[in-house]
């Protein structure tokens, strides 16, 4: 689950073992203070030095992203991206989380992720692709959530405004950032 | 009365007092993109923008190519300032790949990322300028920029789009003599930048114009989640050359310029001070920079990365500039995005213009720092 | 005198040398002038419509100086220009008002197409959202390449222009 070839504590110290090794520790009390609060609703997917990700399922989220403003003083979201995964079905949806307020957070960006399912023929704004919006929670989300509505076909119920940013007014295609739009030519 | 509407015509009442205006494309006082402005009179009751007249589908296209072909791509959002958009691209390549960084090559790096600010910063400038009607604070800076132009041209080759980084380090070496050239050149700039001062930020107009116009709290540039000058204007210390030091900044010595009046005088001065700040940053790197190595890694071709995602940061001139990589064991990337200062900051619009004078918004508005190409990616 | 020199049989050849006379005389030494009072004071249109404005707007710096060959970007109204110089990459949403903006122009109008995503698409040909050049939306008369052109490149182009309307009909 962890990614421990890329932690940066592991190249100086320790002999080859069979168990993992150590994870950094301040983003380890980071998630053990989420997963501690919320069990197995969360799931996470790796501790790396200053990133984390965890997975969450899209009913829970809305809590779990209270929980990360009020308790460990997360303030902004810096960017949300959407990335398709036809294969399983979903289109995971990650908010890198940040924070400018404390001072021990600097360098720390944490990766909330969320999955929705995934509709072969997509009628975006009307079929199942929904998640529930983090507006509320973090405002700054408000141009991007837009963007992967528009790019990938995924609806944020409770976001007030669903409504094109980018793409041309009369696109009328498949969202373009889902694997089966095919540029041209190749 | 009319009773037959043609096809495809439809009516809408419209209030009597509130008039929509398109701040459109071809607009003396816009860049490439549309404000919807609704007024009353004079005052500026809500905006709506509306971006995407320069969108290209970057992150479409660059899952089509592989690392390295997605160089010259991924620089175009930002001609001008090429090398710090590709910085966070290669820094998240190079950890995808398990690749180690020459030491020379890092400060070479550094160089180039502080010589790309001023010819973003001036150019920025220089169009703010023409927006106010102040037809010096165009000249000056157009001419001043051509003498950091000159410097790139001679370590890469291209006046704009370099496409000079590349995972594993710098494309070429430093020509001979650079190192003498580079710091005269970079001593008569500073000893440029020094009179605006004068000339720009003591000027009288200048100050009537921006002064208390567009005030953004401290409160909602953090909630806002706005990056870079605009945040360090209201009084946020932050800035990532510091707060988390990428390559070689955490050998050098970087002082962080937080005003804090929050309106458009100080977000029009911050990056002035910050380019003060890139001469020190130039200087110390010339010096501490080691005399000889290699400054690139040799790659094997067709490189693939595992099953890994990276999330890297950079400061740039427009604030932090971020790339998140997921790879899948091929040799091109699953999925890129790049997320961009202007594409954060573009929130301040809507929550800044509502209330203001219709004369104020082009202050206002390119003082964000607002790069359209580069948001619409 | 004149009565006898003009008879109904060479009226029609008379007026002819007298046209051409009139021609040689004065229209064209006056369209000439007309032409000459256009190529220098070429005004285009302030739209920017994509990267290659950046070294748009290095042309009309201090070094480049584009301004001595009378291009200033007027930046009054459209009604008043004569010059598109379409700035690079051309998106699907940028064309319709390319072409608004065309059509509010006074005759004589003259396009540059400017970078090569204005000629052909460029680096940009297989992209969703981009036309492969401006050709089907405007009537281009000079095609300056480059990625973006050097300043340089782009008054050569304007040089080009220049010449081209030193040729043209004045009316």
């Amino acid at each position: 689950m962890s990614d421990s070839e890329n932690s940066e504590q592991e190249i100086q110290a320790q002999p080859v073992e069979e168990k993992q090794p150590d994870l950094p520790k301040f983003e380890k009390d980071q998630s053990d203070k989420i997963t501690t609060k919320f069990g197995s609703k969360t799931e996470i997917a790796f501790v790396k030095p200053n990133r984390i990700k965890i997975n969450v399922k899209k009913e829970d989220i809305l809590d779990v992203a209270t929980f990360i403003r009020d308790e460990l003083n997360y303030d902004h979201a810096e960017s949300v991206t959407g990335v398709d995964f036809p294969a399983d079905k979903e289109i995971e949806v990650v908010y890198h989380l940040g924070s400018y307020t404390d001072p021990q957070l600097d360098k720390q960006v944490l990766s909330l992720a969320t999955r929705a399912t995934r509709e072969d023929d997509p009628n975006p704004g009307k079929d199942s692709t929904r998640l529930p919006s983090l507006r509320d929670i973090f405002y700054s989300v408000e141009f991007h959530e837009r963007e992967c509505f528009e790019m990938l076909g995924v609806f944020f119920d409770g976001h007030p405004d669903n409504r094109r940013l980018l793409l041309p007014e009369d696109w009328a295609d498949l969202p373009p950032l889902r694997k089966d739009f095919a540029i041209k030519g190749r | 009365m009319t009773t037959q509407l043609p096809p495809g015509i439809q009516l809408e009442k419209v209030d009597e007092r509130i008039m929509t205006l398109n701040v459109g494309p071809q607009h003396p006082g816009s860049g490439h993109m549309r404000l919807i402005i609704r007024v009353d009179g004079d005052r500026i009751v809500s905006c709506d923008p509306d971006p995407g007249y320069v969108h290209r589908g970057e992150e479409k296209m660059a899952e089509y190519r592989n690392y390295i072909t997605n160089i010259p791509h991924l620089e175009r959002p930002v001609i001008h300032d090429s090398c710090n958009i590709l910085y966070p691209y290669c820094l998240g390549v190079e950890e995808l790949l398990g690749l180690q960084v020459p030491e020379r090559a890092k400060y070479v790096r550094v160089i180039a990322s502080e010589l790309n600010r001023f010819t973003y910063t001036l150019y920025w400038l220089a169009i703010y300028g023409i927006f106010l009607g102040h037809s010096t604070m165009f000249m000056w800076p157009a001419g001043d920029r051509e003498f950091a132009i000159d410097l790139l041209e001679k370590l890469t080759g291209a006046r704009v789009t370099h496409a000079y980084f590349v995972p594993g380090g710098v494309r070429n070496d430093l020509p001979a003599n650079f190192e003498d050239v580079c710091l005269r050149q970079v001593n008569y700039l500073e000893k440029r930048l020094k009179t605006y001062g004068d000339i720009f930020y003591d000027n009288p107009i200048l100050i009537s114009r921006t002064e208390k116009t567009g005030v953004l709290s401290r409160q909602d540039a953090i909630r806002l989640g706005t990056t870079g000058t605009v945040l360090r204007a209201s009084g946020v210390d932050y800035d990532l050359r510091v707060k988390e030091p990428y390559d070689v900044y955490d050998e050098l010595d970087v002082h962080t310029n937080v005003l804090k009046n929050g309106d458009s005088y100080d977000r029009s001065k911050t990056p002035w001070l910050d380019m003060l700040e890139s001469c020190n940053i130039i200087r110390q790197a010339l010096e501490k920079m080691p005399k000889s190595g290699s400054v690139r890694v040799k790659l094997k071709p067709n490189p693939k990365g595992g099953n890994d995602e990276v999330y890297k940061r950079v400061e740039s001139g427009r604030g932090a500039l971020g790339a998140y990589i997921v790879s899948r064991s091929k040799p091109e990337p699953y999925r890129v995005k790049l997320s961009v200062g202007s594409f954060r900051n573009l929130i301040c619009m809507p929550h800044l213009l509502k209330g203001e004078k219709l004369g104020n918004m082009p202050a206002v508005y390119w003082s964000l720092n607002y790069w359209p190409v580069e948001a619409d990616r | 005198m004149l009565k006898d020199l003009v008879t109904p049989q060479n009226a029609n050849a008379f007026v002819g040398k007298l046209g051409d006379i009139l021609v040689k005389a004065i229209d064209q030494p006056l369209g000439y002038a007309i032409n000459w009072g256009r190529l220098w004071s070429l005004w285009p249109v302030h739209i920017e419509t994509a990267c290659c404005s950046v070294e748009f707007g290095a042309a009309s710096g201090p070094r480049y100086d584009v301004e001595r060959f009378g291009i200033i970007e007027a930046f009054g109204s459209l009604r008043q220009c004569d010059l598109v110089v379409v700035q690079g990459t051309i998106t699907r949403k940028m064309a319709p008002r390319l072409r608004l903006v065309y059509d509010q122009m006074p005759e004589p109008k003259y396009v540059i197409a400017m970078g090569a995503c204005a000629i052909t698409g460029g680096l940009y040909f297989d992209s969703y959202n981009v036309l492969p050049g401006i050709d089907g939306v405007l009537p281009v008369d000079v095609y300056v390449p480059g990625c973006p052109p050097r300043p340089e490149t782009l008054i050569q182009g304007c040089m080009l222009l220049q010449e081209k309307i030193k040729r043209m009909k004045a009316r």
